[in-house]
Parts: structure tokens; C-alpha cells; sequence
């Protein structure tokens, strides 16, 4: 037991409801407190107010855009980008990585251009993508299709090599043909290893997609909105599309990530 | 060397050679205009010349000089606070909610709002960077810290260890591997943000920006370059210097296995 259980342990136990209000307003202060001192700084005038607006500007900021409907479009543009350039990765990237992992020869091919293309941050070929497929969706798009690739590859490929070799020999034994060991071993086995893969890969898609925004002069998306508004000194436009975007960030890892560890590999039990 | 090993050079060798062949043939067969598509010859010379005339060295200086910066902030910062968040209930009452709300949100995405508050120029690349390397730092060694062994503090507790060797002699380096896997994912993070943070915010100096500006020119040939120097630094770090100091750190201390092939 660490020190932090021990002191966990301490505590006198609170009753459901109770023990959960209190996890509300443990998380909340924080928030209070820094928001509190933001507060005060903004009007305090110690900065020009256009530069370092109080809450209440920047919340009426969200509010205004949201009900015009023009900061829904730019989200909703930016998660089709999303969503599109990590479908297209991750199809890429399972089925490179699987070839990888079963095929020496499709390995020893692919695994050096991999390993080279790998640690090149993703940004910098930005410019290059902007010259071979113009500005607008399509170089954002495969930009982030080509960046998330990478780490779906890698562990697609750790992953069916990890498939312990009993369970191939065993299902073997018992006659299993080729597709049977593919379909029950080989995949469940590598899953969670894919579905880690697919995760970073979305992470690694998500931190992309912003700066690309800004860079490839997309009409629409919220890289586009925080950059843009830049321009004009709209700080409070900047800061709600800032939070936007780490909503959508939280959103993507608790809700789509876990839901989809639950369903599979948590309830095969591949993982705890 | 081993038989295995030698094999491996070789395939590598082949692929790269096959690959380089075949953009070779690309980029000669004309389909494509040769200002978008270089040979390799031309990469190759204005890579040479860049170098020679020193100013590709001063592009990487500049670009490693904020880089360095912003990550040493970010480990001053990371690695203090993450120890006092594992010891300290009520600070991880405060800071992990903040960490856990600020973490989703690319760093750059604060580029736009940086440019504003600290105008264009180092600042905005250094805080970019430092906010990038912070989160997996700070995170990783709290988590270090939480799952030190419990056994080996009450074992260094009943020989008598007092608070601070405790923390010397056990804590950090039973911590340590999480700590050396903060500071490699707090790199590698880093390096990205520093190539986009420089993109945008404009600066005359930094490899991110001889990209861009490249690109104003149609210079792919010096584009594909500068890729070339930032892959080869974003290599000499994961596998020199993080690589000798987990041979020289954790893995000396039997932490981890060394992995194998």
C-alpha cells in the first residue's frame, strides 16, 4: 500500500451519494481557484482586456458562436477531417501492420521505411503535402491519415508477433485452418495491442489536426477558427475554440476509447 | 556480429536502396513537375550546401536552443511536481484535475494565443514546447512515484532508513523508469510542437521555418533537407541520449530488462 492508499484508507467511509458529491466539489475547486485568479487579473486591467479577456467575455463568446451556428460547423468539419484521415490510417496501418507481423518478407521491406519515417514530426512534412496536393481537405486529411499510420503500424505489427506461439500450436492441433487461426487467435490475441495502437494513433491524429488547420487555409475547423480569429485580436473567440478543443479531445479518449476496451478486450479478458 | 544481425543490415540496406531507386525513376520521369519532386542528387547538394554555408547549423541551433529550453522548464516543472502530487494528497486533489482538463488539448492549439500574448518570436516556440513536454513528465512520474514497491519502503523503513534516504535511495529510483519514459514521450512531443510552433509563429531562425519558408519558394529540394536534418536529430535523441541514459540509469540498476533482438 503507497503512502497516498494509506492515507485514502484513513478516511472515515462517506455513504454513496455523499462520497460523490464530495469527488464534485474535490474536482471543481481547482477550477474555482485558477478561474478565480484569471478573474481578478482581467480586471484588475493589468492587461490590455482584448488580449486577456475575463470569463464571462469568453463565455459570451462560445454562447454567441454556438447559437449562430458557426462554431458547430467548425467542429463538426474538423471531426469529419478527423475522423476520415484515422479511418484511412487506421485501415492502412492494421493491415500494413498484420503483413508485418505474419509475412518476413513484408517485414523485412517495410520495417526500415517505417522506422525512418517514424520519428520525423509529422508537421514537418506539412508543407511538403501543401505542395504536392494544394492547400484545402485533401493535404489535411492525408497528413493526418499518414501521421496516425505510424503508431497503428508499429503495434499492430508488436502485436501479432506477441500472439503467444502455444495458442497457434494448440489451435493447430486441434485443426484449425489458416482463416479459423487468423479470425480467433491471431486477431483477438494482437487486439489489445491494436486497440492501443489505434488509441495513439488518434491522439497523435487529434494534436496534428489543429496545427494543420491552421496551416492549409481550411474554410472551416476550429484550427482555422483559433488561428483566424488571431487576426482580428478576438482573444475570447480563441480561448472558447481552445476549450472546444479539449472537450472533444476528453470526449474522444473517455468516451470512444474506453467503450470500445469494455466491449472487447476488458470483457474477453485480455486486460484488466 | 551475429548471423541474425547482419541479415537485418542487409534487407535494411536493399529496402532503402530499392526505395531510393524507385523515387529516383519518379522523379526523373518527368510526371511530375521537378520543382514539386527533386531527384535525390538535388536534395543531396542542397543539404551539402545548406551545411556548408553554415546556415542549416544555424537553423538547427536555434530550433535545438528553444527545444532545450522549453523542455528543461518542462522538467523543472514536471518531475518536482509530479513527486509532490504522489507524497501530497491535497496538492493531487489540486493539480490532477487541472492536468487531466489542460492534457486533451494540443499544444498547438495555444500558438494563435501565445502570438497574441507574447508577440512572434522565441517565447511563443519555448512555451509551446513547454507545455507539450510538461503533461507526460509530470503524469509519468506521479505514477512512478505511486507505484514504487510498497514493500521495498517498509523494508528500507525497518533498516532504518530516514525520510530523505528513503526518497534518495528508494523513491526516485524505484520511480525511475516511469520518469526516463516521461521524459522520452515528453521529447518526442516537444520536437513535434517546436517544428509546428515555429511554422506559425514566424521567426527568422528554426527548421520549422526554413520549411515553410521553402515552401513560399517552391524549394522542395531544401524542404526535403531540412526533413532530413530534423529526422536526424529527432534519431540522435530516442536513441542516444535516451537510450544511454536508461543503459546508464535503470537498466544498470536492474529496473528493466534490456529488450531483446
Amino acid at each position: 500500500m503507497s503512502l497516498a492508499d494509506a492515507s485514502l484508507a484513513a478516511q472515515p467511509p462517506a455513504s454513496g451519494a455523499d462520497a460523490r458529491w464530495r469527488a464534485i466539489v474535490r474536482n471543481a475547486f481547482p477550477f474555482v481557484v485558477v478561474g478565480g485568479i484569471w478573474e481578478i487579473v482581467a480586471h484588475l486591467g493589468i492587461f490590455p482586456p482584448r488580449l486577456f479577456p475575463p470569463l464571462e467575455v469568453v463565455a459570451a463568446a462560445f454562447w454567441r458562436l454556438t447559437a449562430s451556428g458557426i462554431l458547430p460547423h467548425h467542429a463538426v468539419e474538423t471531426l469529419l477531417r478527423l475522423l476520415g484521415g484515422f479511418a484511412l490510417a487506421a485501415l492502412a496501418g492494421v493491415t500494413v501492420g498484420i503483413a508485418m507481423g505474419r509475412w518476413r518478407r513484408a517485414e523485412d521491406v517495410l520495417l526500415p521505411l517505417v522506422s525512418i519515417g517514424a520519428p520525423i514530426p509529422g508537421i514537418a512534412y506539412a508543407p511538403l503535402f501543401l505542395l504536392w496536393f494544394g492547400l484545402g481537405n485533401l493535404p489535411a486529411v492525408l497528413l493526418v491519415a499518414f501521421v496516425s499510420a505510424f503508431p497503428i503500424i508499429f503495434n499492430t505489427w508488436t502485436g501479432v508477433k506477441a500472439v503467444k506461439e502455444i495458442w497457434l500450436r494448440s489451435a493447430q492441433a486441434m485443426g484449425a485452418s489458416d482463416r479459423r487461426l487468423f479470425r480467433h487467435v491471431i486477431l483477438p490475441g494482437a487486439l489489445p495491442y491494436i486497440l492501443t495502437g489505434l488509441r495513439l494513433g488518434l491522439a497523435q491524429a487529434w494534436r496534428i489536426l489543429v496545427g494543420v488547420e491552421m496551416l492549409a487555409a481550411v474554410p472551416w475547423g476550429l484550427g482555422w477558427l483559433i488561428f483566424g480569429a488571431r487576426e482580428f485580436l478576438n482573444t475570447d473567440v480563441m480561448l472558447a475554440g481552445v476549450a472546444v478543443i479539449g472537450v472533444m479531445g476528453l470526449a474522444l479518449e473517455k468516451l470512444v476509447f474506453q467503450r470500445i476496451e469494455d466491449f472487447t478486450v476488458v470483457r474477453w479478458g485480455m486486460m484488466k | 556480429m551475429s548471423p541474425a544481425r547482419l541479415r537485418s543490415i542487409r534487407r535494411t540496406t536493399v529496402t532503402l536502396l530499392v526505395a531510393a531507386a524507385l523515387y529516383e525513376a519518379v522523379a526523373r520521369s518527368g510526371m511530375f513537375p521537378a520543382v514539386l519532386l527533386p531527384t535525390l542528387p538535388k536534395v543531396a547538394t542542397a543539404l551539402a550546401s545548406s551545411l556548408a554555408d553554415g546556415t542549416m547549423l544555424h537553423h538547427a541551433g536555434a530550433t535545438l536552443y528553444r527545444v532545450m529550453l522549453g523542455f528543461t522548464l518542462a522538467i523543472v516543472t514536471g518531475i518536482p511536481l509530479g513527486i509532490l502530487m504522489a507524497r501530497f494528497r491535497p496538492i493531487e486533489n489540486f493539480f490532477l484535475p487541472l492536468a487531466s482538463a489542460l492534457m486533451p488539448i494540443p499544444s498547438l492549439a495555444w500558438v494563435p494565443v501565445f502570438i497574441l500574448w507574447f508577440g512572434l518570436g522565441n517565447a511563443v516556440s519555448i512555451l509551446v514546447v513547454f507545455y507539450a513536454a510538461t503533461f507526460p513528465i509530470l503524469l509519468n512520474t506521479w505514477s512512478g512515484v505511486r507505484s514504487v514497491n510498497p514493500l521495498w519502503l517498509r523494508a528500507a523503513g525497518a533498516m532504518g532508513a530516514n525520510e530523505q534516504a528513503l526518497f534518495w535511495k528508494v523513491i526516485i529510483p524505484g520511480a525511475s523508469p516511469f520518469i526516463i519514459t516521461g521524459l522520452r514521450q515528453g521529447f518526442l512531443r516537444a520536437w513535434i510542437a517546436v517544428v509546428g510552433a515555429e511554422a506559425l509563429a514566424a521567426s527568422d531562425w528554426g527548421l520549422g521555418w526554413v520549411i515553410f519558408d521553402a515552401k513560399e519558394f517552391l524549394n522542395a529540394d531544401l524542404m526535403l533537407a531540412s526533413l532530413v536534418v530534423i529526422g536526424a536529430i529527432g534519431f540522435v535523441f530516442e536513441r542516444l541520449v535516451f537510450g544511454s541514459l536508461e543503459r546508464t540509469t535503470v537498466l544498470r540498476w536492474g529496473m528493466v530488462q534490456a529488450a531483446k533482438g
